[in-house]
Formats: C-alpha cells, structure tokens, sequence
C-alpha cells in the first residue's frame, strides 16, 4: 500500500488532478480488480487475445514514449528492439535450461539496450525525421540478421523460436501448459514494475534532462546538459523497456514467433499508440495500447453485432479504413491524445 | 582470414576482371534508383511546400496504380483513363487539404506525420475495397527484353523508365522555376508566413503541391505497376524511397534524383559482388545503412538546407 501510495503521487502529475482521494480510489480500484477480479472472471479468449496483448504492448509503448515522448527522439526501430530481447531471451534459456525466466526476462532487456545504445549514436548529429529513417535502418538490419544467423534460433529448420516450459516459483510460467491467468498475471506485474520505475525516472535528474533535450536540445546543452550522455540514455532506457516487451511478447503471447513477428508494422503500430494515448504521457502509453489492441477486435465484431453479412475480404478493408480514418479525426480531435481527453474532462468534472 | 578476403579483396578482383559485367551491373543500378527517385520526388514536393512527412506517398502510388488499372480492367481505354485517374488524385488532394491539413493547421510535424500514416491506411483500404486486392497486371506495350548497348546487356523497359523520370523532372523544374505558380510555391517553402502576407494563399498552394504529387504518384504507380504488377505491395516501395529521400536531402529536388541514383548504384553493387559473402537479401537494409553513414557528415542530407540552430 506505500507503493500504492506513492503510484497515486505520481499519478496525479501527469494527470491534471483536483482530487487526490479520488485518484487514490481509482488507482486502488483498477490494481485491485486487475490483480485479483480479472484471472477469475476473464474467460480464456479475453485474456490470451485481449489482455496479455494489450499488456505486452503498453509495457513497448511506454518505451517508446520515453525516448519519443520525453526524450524527443523519434524512433521507428521499436519492432527491431523488442526482437533482440526475444532472442536474447531465447537464447538465454535454451542455454541454461534452469536459470529462473523471470530473470532471463530482466537480463534480456539489458541486450536491447546495447544494440539500442549503438544505433542511438547517430542521434547526436541526425534530428527529427532524419533521425526517425536512420533508426529504420535498426528494425530492418535487425530482422535482417535474425533471419539470416541460424545461430539465433538455435539452427532450428523451421526458423522459428519457440517459448520452451519454464517455471517460476514451481508454477509453469511460458510454454503450452502455462495457465492464461499465470502469463496475464507475469505480464501485469511487471507492467506495473516498470510504470512505478519510469514515474520515479521521469521525476529525477535524468527525467528532467530528457525534457530539457526534448524541449530544445541545443539550450539544454548551454545550461550544462550532457547530450550525448543524455539521449544515449533515453535509447538504452527505452530499447531495454521495449526488449522486455518483446520477450513477453514471444515467451508470454505468442509462443513462438518468426522475425515477421517483429516487422516494421509492429514499430508503426507502437507508435500509433504512443500518439493516440498522449506523447509525453506515461497513463498515456497505456490507454493508447489499450485502444489500438481493442480497437481491432472491436471493429472485427461490429458487423456481426450489427446484423450486416459481408464478405471477409472487403470487411478487413473497411476495417482498415476505419482504423486510418480514426487516426486522423483523434489527431484532430486532440493532438495530444487521449490522455490529455482524460485530463479535460476530469477538470471539467472538477473530480 | 578467408572471409576477410571474400569480403575487402575478391570483390574488386572480380570488378577489375569483368569491366563489362560490373557496367551492367552499375547501369542497371542507376536505372532501378531513378524509379526510387520517382517515389521520392512526391515527398520531396510536399514537404517543401507544407513541411509535411507524407507517408501516405507509398500508398498514393498504390491508389493511383489501382484506379488506372481498375477502369482499364472496365474496358475503359488508356487515353481515357488517365485522365480520369489525375482528378481522381485532384479530387484526393482538395478532401486531404480540407479534411486532413487544415483542420491539423499549426501542429507539430509528428501530429501531421502520425496523420498521413492514417492516410495511407485510409488509402490501401479504400483502393482495395473498390479495385479488390488481387494482383493485376498493368501491359504498356514495351518490352522489357535486355537490349545490346555498348557490349552491355540493358533492360529496354528500365531504359524508359529513366527516360519518362528525366521527362517528369524537367517538366517539374520549369514549373517550378519559370512560372507563377511556381515562384509561389517556392515563395511558400521559403518563408510560409512571409509569403501568407504577400497575398499568396496557403490553401491554394497546399493543393497543388498534393495535386502534382498525385500526378507524380501516378507516374510512379504505372512504371513500379507495370514492372512488378499492380498489387498491395507497391505501397511498400515508400519504404523504399525514405533512404533516397534522407541521402539527398528532404527539401531538394535534385536530392530526390541524386540520392535514387547512388543508392539504386550501392545497393545493386553491395547486392552482386558482398551479397552472397554475408547471405544474401541486403537490400531490404542496405540503403538505410548507406544513407546513415552519410547523414553521419553530413546531417542535412547530400543536397538539404543546413540546419542552423539558435537558442
């Protein structure tokens, strides 16, 4: 409960507040009901398709809302990131068999945030959109070298990597037998893990400094901020976030998973979050995941809710059009994302 | 040390060895990058104008290849639909002036960048569900049998292609240097605000900068379409374009050429002769990594405006 506590602390800054009791009940209210109503109540296809997706996602895009939206750096190589973590992980627990995953989890991240590090080097001379088509190059060699290296998926024929039965705690953890509520579980936890560790970041020195180079890089220098220091840091933070996310994307949701799994779409569609929740916001990376996991399924739903019969093809391309179209009315809507809604609202509410 | 030598020495042996093959091979670079060049020239032509990122152009491309191909596959006859396709993309450029740019007016360049990639799924998705999403092929007549120049065995279809890409960008330079419009349009990637009170009118000029790289998207759309088929993955190619466009700089237009043309040169070249030494498939990367290397000097692109900063 200090944690929870001091959660709501943090909370209430990123979100303009008036109440802190209200916020202490509703942060209470949704760990209490995700913890403990959520494994029972959710049936198996909410939280294998729904849950431990969105999950996986809001743990990538709060990466890449720390390097993009605090750190002001653009990056479109989220997909390439998170897929060194996967492999890392793979490799780590295909090599030693009986070292903890929970662990390998942890460790995996920090691989992403070496070959993070290495391509947010050019970041001290490229900026904006120059910058955002040099990380490119990051997911594309990335994939490129999974694919290529038979090394990394252990010379497996098919190419693929598979989440091999690990435990924790004597609890079958990844693998086909791992209960759906165990993965969810794994996965809110260490989601929260790391919301509470950005929150505190972005209040430290090093949170401000991000700002500080994100707001205008060259005065952040003037003042005494190291920039390549800095903006190497942003990388590292956010690839080992975004590596993590990756691992659990494979070990925890999909199970095993080929480089497709990890193409560009996947950067973009981190992105897309990051920008429908509210750059700059880090309850913003997990509304904005939640709406773009749902938001397909939902629409995949609407015409057999609504009683409309068309043919499969032609409803994935209205899907699509919906999904494009929706981008830009939110952007025009309020280019500072939902988040930001919340935040209106909640004033006008005075709560 | 073997792979050491496959990879510094082998290379150039075989480069010295067989002039006549490394020609070929470089010739047949150059003219794959003026088709890039082709896909970079519409991004090149809005953000000058509008300091918008368009994503979209990829999918612009597709949209414009599927509806010239859809009305031909309606026995509509070329002559006829291609003029139908430019207000197609005339039309497509008012509603994204007046849905897309001007309520999105004053915001930061990711919020307008985030929208064009909404753009563009709008665009797959609608050209799919109107045209339908199987592959069609697009026949101009020209072959693209290998024809004898010099000793050299050279595509006749490339060869076009790189002719209609000089064409179009003649057509562009005087445009943009010898008209009103185009002194306009120049007069906006200068100085917006400047020009907004000397009576020149951003709408206006927003318009036509879409409309004209509509038409780009249609040129572009029929010369990828009728090499590769017309198909989802044409869209892709503005992956394709984005190392030319940051090589040669984002607001020039000789960049856009430049730039297709060392990366279709690099990429062929690493592709034959370093290819096989590291497993082949290099190309999906290896133009992202030439223009990295370059924006490492020089951070503006070859061709782009210096980037002065001031506090």
């Amino acid at each position: 409960m200090i944690v929870l506590s001091y959660f709501n602390d943090l909370y209430g800054t990123f979100f303009a507040t008036r109440s802190r009791t209200i916020n202490t009940v509703f942060v209470t209210v949704i760990s209490l009901l995700a913890l403990f109503a959520v494994p029972t109540l959710a049936n198996e296809y909410w939280l294998q398709a729904i849950l431990i997706p969105f999950l996986v996602f809001a743990l990538a895009a709060l990466g890449l809302n720390l390097l993009t939206g605090f750190a002001g750096q653009l990056s479109l190589g989220t997909g390439g990131f998170m897929a060194v973590g996967a492999y890392a992980a793979f490799k780590m627990t295909t090599a030693w068999p009986e070292m903890d995953i929970i662990a390998i989890f942890f460790i995996s991240g920090f691989f992403a945030a070496g070959v993070g590090i290495l391509f947010g080097l050019p970041s001290l001379r490229i900026k904006g959109f120059y910058l955002a088509v040099a990380t490119l190059a990051a997911q594309f060699f990335l994939i490129w070298l999974f694919n290529r290296v038979p090394w990394f998926y252990n010379d497996n024929p098919s190419g693929t990597i598979t989440a091999p039965p690990r435990t924790f705690a004597g609890v079958m953890v990844t693998g086909p037998e791992a209960a759906a509520e165990v993965r969810y579980l794994v996965a809110l936890v260490l989601l929260a893990v790391f919301v509470f560790f950005s929150w505190n970041l972005m209040r430290s020195r090093f949170g401000r400094a991000w700002m500080a180079v994100r707001d205008m890089d060259v005065a952040a220098e003037i003042v005494g901020i190291p920039l390549l220091r800095t903006k190497l840091l942003a990388f590292g933070v956010s690839s080992y976030l975004c590596g993590v996310a990756g691992a659990l994307f494979v070990f925890l949701y999909l199970g095993s998973a080929e480089t497709i799994a990890f193409d560009v779409n996947v950067s973009f569609l981190v992105l897309f979050m990051i920008i429908v929740g509210g750059l700059g916001s880090i309850a913003g990376s997990i509304i904005g995941a939640a709406f773009i996991t749902i938001l397909p399924i939902f629409l995949t739903n609407l015409n057999p809710i609504l009683g409309i019969d068309l043919a499969v093809d032609i409803a994935k391309h209205i899907e699509v059009i919906i999904f494009g179209g929706l981008i830009i009315v939110i952007l025009i809507l309020e280019p500072h994302g939902i988040a930001r809604l919340i935040a209106i609202t909640r004033e006008r509410l005075r709560i | 040390m073997e792979f050491l030598w496959d990879f510094f020495v082998a290379p150039f042996l075989d480069m010295i060895e067989y002039p006549t093959f490394l020609g070929e091979v470089a010739i047949s670079g150059l003219l794959t990058g003026v088709m890039y060049s082709l896909v970079a020239l519409g991004f090149v032509l809005i953000f000058k104008a509008s300091q918008v990122f368009n994503f979209a152009q990829g999918a612009m491309v597709l949209f414009a290849a599927l509806t010239l191909v859809g009305l031909m596959e309606h026995g509509v006859p070329v002559w006829g639909a291609l003029p139908v396709t430019a207000i197609v993309m005339v039309a497509l450029a008012f509603a994204i002036e007046r849905g897309m740019l001007r309520p999105l007016i004053n915001q930061p360049p990711i919020t307008l960048f985030m929208a064009t990639i909404g753009l563009s799924f709008l665009l797959e998705g609608a050209g799919e569900w109107v045209w339908g999403s199987n592959v069609k092929a697009l026949d101009l007549g020209i072959p693209s049998s290998p024809v004898d120049v010099a000793g050299m065995l050279l595509n006749e279809f490339d060869m076009i292609a790189a002719l209609v890409a000089a064409v179009l960008v003649a057509a562009l330079a005087l445009l943009f240097q010898h008209t009103p419009m185009g002194r306009a349009l120049r007069a906006v990637a200068d100085d917006p605000q400047a020009a907004l009170s000397l009576g020149i009118s951003l709408r206006t000029i927003w318009i036509i900068v879409w409309s004209v790289a509509g038409i780009v998207a249609i040129v572009a759309g029929i010369m990828w379409g009728a090499k590769s088929g017309v198909q989802f993955s044409l869209s892709l190619i503005a992956l394709k374009a984005l190392p030319v466009l940051i090589l040669g700089g984002l607001t020039s237009v000789p960049g856009a050429i430049v730039g297709g043309l060392i990366i279709g040169l690099g990429e062929k070249v690493a592709e034959v002769y370093w290819g096989p030494v590291i497993g082949g498939a290099i190309e999906n990367w290896f133009a992202y990594m030439l223009a990295m290397l370059v924006l490492m000097f020089r951070p503006q692109g070859l061709f782009g405006e210096k980037i002065i900063e001031r506090v």
